[in-house]
């Protein structure tokens, strides 16, 4: 293929599904607050470099380790957010959807901002837990034992967001919210109360990501940002608000951009917004979404 | 004769007029400004830390000169080009700048350097490296004060190889700074015996490094050519770490500041080779301006934090001896002084506009090594200025061969 040997491609392929894993998990809350709430959370980006913070920060004034930061960053991190809903976001549900984008974009900037202003951009470095140190000599490539973990996790996620999602009470409660808000409330459903653990789980979904992030790559108060605009790309392909589709996609763009690595790595940081041009032209509701 | 009076008498009016011009934009302040990334990616190698250098050396300085008050300008280039040289611009015409620190991103200082032309005002160099600042692009307004891509290669690059890494394969950072360094390294590599194999172009700020690295193993090299920098730099050395590449391929940082080996821990940087244009630790001078700025900052100054003091205090001493504010007499006067103080030590300003000083070729300490907090560095070469920048190449127009 192209002349690129076999074993480059399978190790470009495992890359890719890491990466990919990433932009899985971090597009599945963006979806899931979307798909449900009708809120583009320009925020996302921001809660997920709140829940690396957490987890640094954790570490280094209270001396909680990474197991307990899986837990631990996501909960605090979600709580802000329905912190954030509360205060903020609910006044503007009955407004355009262009409202909730730019209230959301503004909270990130504030986020931003003021962990620059504690930190610094540079940033620091989390490690690796001693249980997943190491690497996996697969023949074809080297693959360290943090990134297979960060696949399987994603995968565990994914699959138990989309199962609670579509196939629970709770998940059919929670989309019947969004056909017909009032109509529940009728029926005795407490719909502010839902959509404020909504938008909760969708950031601390985000900050679950920051945290299966940070050992990997420096946790600086930028690191969001890069992650965001890619990440709204692959939410777009899938089909906005589409669970399966944000999950699918972000697999899929994370092996090709891999590929595009090889094959022309000067174009691996645009080759997920041509395919976005592509899919809004030839099937603008999404791969997945519902015309 | 009645008309010619006339004439005389509103020539005269307006060489005043034009007289008074000048008088005002000369103003009774002597305005520096300091254009940088004070919000990204490069933004701890010199950022907020350069203008509390910058405000120390004014300080330091009096606060005034000429019986003038100096006042500094500070504004975010956010890494565009189009931004720095519109607020450079502004500043010149509305501001009445008399010189501008140029701080991080090659292609942003390209674009101000044509600015310093057009408007004649002075830009001192300090966080961007690409050596065509004082080639291709030079001005007879620049000085590149710090560092450059030239004396970057020179110092890492030919340590690396005369030790025994011969084949090189590079990661680049896929703008012009990125392969100016990897031009220049390219070039000592090859003349110190060595060979080069190939480079991958990565994107700026990309998420992930790990499929470019798997690229620069399959090269077989030796040696990984690390010709990014910020960011870029620390993750990809993260991850050439996590990868196991780092046992088979021995990693050269082209470009380290103090603070990105801060950042990822001597467990993970020890034993790079690195070239700085300075260290906190050299000797007293040096520790005892790095006390003051902790004191003000809670870290060690870099190599882009002594040189923006330097340069503020070069370019305000050349204003005191020339008596003026004057562009040319000042750029004239900082060509033909010496520069003595914490930074440099019998440095000078060549005709291409490099700031001629020695260099330090340094290696990462272990954890074992190091003795106290910031003990980052062993000296493993002091380079003078000449062997470190190189003759002048004749392609600055300014400075023929």
């Amino acid at each position: 293929m192209f002349g690129v040997p076999t074993t480059v491609i399978l190790g470009q392929l495992m890359l890719g599904l890491v990466n990919g894993a990433f932009y899985a998990l971090v597009s599945l809350g963006l979806a899931v607050i979307f798909g449900l709430m009708g809120v583009v959370n320009f925020a996302h980006g921001a809660f997920y470099t709140l829940g690396a913070f957490a987890a640094l920060l954790g570490l280094q004034w209270f001396g909680v380790n990474y197991w307990g930061a899986l837990v631990l960053a996501p909960l605090a991190v979600g709580i802000l957010g329905v912190v954030s809903e509360r205060l903020f976001l609910r006044h503007v549900y009955k407004l355009d959807p262009l409202y909730g984008l730019l209230l959301t974009f503004g909270l990130s900037l504030i986020v931003e901002g003021s962990l620059r202003e504690l930190f610094g951009s540079s940033g620091r470095s989390y490690p690796v837990p001693d249980a997943l140190q190491g690497a996996i000599n697969m023949g074809f490539m080297i693959l360290p034992i943090y990134r297979a973990w960060v696949i399987l996790a994603s995968l565990v996620i994914c699959g138990g967001t989309w199962f609670l999602i579509e196939r629970t009470r709770l998940g059919s409660t929670l989309r019947a919210a969004t056909e017909n808000a009032q109509l529940l409330q009728a029926f005795g459903v407490n719909v502010p109360l839902l959509f404020a653990a909504t938008y909760g789980g969708g950031v601390a979904l985000a900050a679950l990501a920051g945290v299966l992030a940070a050992p990997v790559i420096v946790v600086s108060p930028l690191m969001g940002n890069s992650l965001v605009t890619v990440v709204f790309a692959v939410v777009v392909i899938g089909g906005m608000g589409s669970i399966l589709g944000s999950v699918v996609s972000g697999l899929t763009l994370g092996v090709v951009e891999g590929f595009t690595k090889v094959i022309y790595p000067e174009a691996s940081n645009i080759v997920v917004f041509v395919i976005m041009a592509l899919v809004l032209i030839l099937r603008p509701a999404g791969l997945f979404g519902k015309e | 004769m009645q008309g010619r009076k006339w004439a005389t008498g509103l020539a005269a009016a307006l060489a005043a007029l034009a007289g008074g011009g000048a008088a005002l934009a000369a103003g009774s302040e002597i305005v520096i400004g300091d254009i940088d990334d004070l919000s990204g990616t490069y933004a701890d190698a010199q950022g907020v830390g350069g203008i509390e250098a910058i405000k120390m050396a004014i300080a330091d300085f009096g606060g005034t000169v000429l019986g003038k008050k100096i006042v500094l300008l500070t504004a975010d280039h956010q890494n565009k080009p189009d931004v720095g040289a519109s607020k450079f611009r502004e500043w010149s015409d509305q501001s009445g700048l008399n010189m501008l620190i140029g701080g991080s991103n090659t292609g942003v200082n390209i674009a101000m350097a044509k600015v310093a032309a057009a408007k004649k005002v002075p830009l001192f160099v300090i966080g961007a490296g690409g050596a065509s600042l004082t080639n291709e692009d030079c001005t007879a307004y620049t000085v590149h004060y710090v560092y450059d891509t030239t004396s970057l290669a020179n110092g890492t690059a030919s340590t690396i190889v005369k030790s025994g890494g011969k084949t090189w394969f590079y990661l680049t950072a896929d703008y012009a700074f990125g392969s100016q360094l990897q031009n220049a390294a390219s070039k000592v590599v090859e003349a110190n015996g060595g060979k080069n194999l190939g480079s991958v172009r990565a994107p700026l700020a990309s998420m992930d490094f790990s499929s470019f690295l798997l690229q620069a193993q399959g090269s077989g090299a030796a040696v990984l050519g690390l010709a990014n920098a910020g960011a870029d730099f620390s993750n990809s050395l993260k991850a050439a770490n996590e990868f196991g590449i780092t046992k088979t391929m021995k990693p050269a940082a082209l470009l380290a500041f103090i603070s990105d080996i801060h950042r990822l821990g001597l467990q993970t940087a020890q034993g790079l080779y690195l070239t700085t244009g300075w260290y906190w630790d050299l000797n007293d001078d040096t520790r005892a301006f790095a006390k003051r700025y902790f004191a003000k900052m809670q870290v060690e100054p870099t190599m882009d934090h002594a040189g923006a003091y330097s340069a503020t205090l070069s370019y305000l001493t050349a204003v005191k001896a020339v008596g003026s504010a004057d562009s040319d007499k000042v750029m004239a006067e900082l060509k033909k002084m010496k520069i003595n103080d914490m930074f440099a030590k019998g440095g000078y300003v060549r005709a291409d506009g490099v700031m001629v000083h020695t260099m330090y070729v340094m290696q990462v300490k272990s954890p074992q090594e190091s003795k106290y907090p910031w003990d980052y560095y062993k000296v493993v070469k002091q380079m003078a200025g000449e062997e470190a920048f190189g003759p002048i190449t004749g392609a600055c127009v300014l400075a023929p061969k």
